[in-house]
């Protein structure tokens, strides 16, 4: 599977998503820059996190208006996958590919830990390999993830299964406690209504290799890889 | 040359924790008359632009398109009849 790893100014998880989808999952892989406009025949393109264009006027608001945003636009339109990562769920927001909006974290602080999320869904092309209700263990490194959405879009996310990501105690539970941010609904991660876009507050790049303390982040790449071999038809 | 002043706030029913926050420090310093504190951004943007229904257009058209995010925020501006470039 060819992955494209957007780069924007100021993209800071690039080269982890790079190494991984590289080193861990053998992949092909390569960087696309922001001012391009060809997404060079990937297969998924990944808004990394990061701080693009310094988070100016509103995170993400500035980055949907790079070259290679409109290029992103029309892949998706066509059904490709798009997996956006804390900055890149705010650019997918700003971008209007994703309902919604990332707010400033409610109590104001800057958070970099490890959360609970619970799977909600494992039709996607993003959770797979995951086991419907799974608890998977993600870092989080945000000061922007608090999810908002007028109380009709809330309802439509809910009635249409795009929900993918819940933040929940280590048993699962949905409560407010294992809420790191304010988010309505604890909701960390949602897919578009077709399913092929997804965007996600915690960092699945950062947790795939026992090393760095866990690997879980692993079952989303592994989703993206199964998902293109079964349109293949190789499985 | 004309000036805008442009005003973005968040929308009243949308949680301002940036406010909330202010409120607290301002009750802390003791002014306890304080009901409610709402944050949002101001910008001076100089347009040329033919008339002032033109640069109102323009500017109008930013708001929509960058300047506030429609989610959670409105905007609201005022423009200055020809003013001098500022330097």
């Amino acid at each position: 599977m060819k992955f494209g790893v957007v780069v924007f100014p100021g993209t800071w998880s690039d080269m982890d998503c790079y190494h991984v989808l590289d080193t861990v999952l053998h992949q092909e892989v390569r960087y696309l820059w922001h001012q391009e406009t060809d997404l060079g025949g990937a297969d998924c393109v990944i808004l990394p996190g990061g701080f693009s264009y310094g988070d100016y006027l509103r995170a993400g608001a500035l980055a949907r208006f790079a070259p290679i945003m409109g290029a992103v636009a029309d892949f998706a339109a066509r059904g490709g996958l798009v997996l956006g990562i804390c900055n890149g769920f705010q650019i997918l927001c700003e971008s209007g590919l994703l309902p919604g909006v990332l707010m400033r974290n409610r109590h104001l602080q800057f958070r970099c830990q490890w959360v609970h999320l619970r799977a909600e869904r494992a039709t996607t092309p993003f959770s797979g390999a995951m086991q419907p209700g799974q608890v998977l263990r993600m870092p989080i490194s945000h000061g922007e993830g608090n999810y908002y959405a007028d109380a009709e879009t809330l309802a439509e996310l809910e009635r249409r299964g795009q929900v993918v990501f819940r933040y929940c105690a280590a048993d699962g539970r949905i409560t407010e406690g294992a809420n790191p941010n304010g988010a309505l609904r604890n909701i960390a991660g949602i897919v578009n209504r077709e399913g092929n876009v997804l965007g996600m507050m915690p960092h699945p790049e950062r947790c795939c290799e026992p090393l760095v303390g866990g690997a879980d982040g692993l079952l989303v790449f592994q989703s993206l890889v199964q998902s293109s071999l079964k349109a293949l038809g190789a499985v | 040359m004309f000036l805008a002043r442009v005003y973005v706030t968040l929308k009243p029913a949308v949680n301002d924790p940036q406010g909330l926050t202010i409120l607290g420090g301002l009750h802390t310093l003791g002014f306890a008359s304080v009901e409610q504190v709402r944050m949002g951004k101001y910008l001076e943007i100089r347009v040329d632009a033919p008339d002032a229904d033109a640069a109102r257009a323009q500017v109008e058209a930013m708001c929509r398109k960058l300047l506030a995010n429609p989610v959670i925020e409105e905007f609201r501006f005022e423009l200055d009849a020809p003013a001098p470039a500022a330097g």
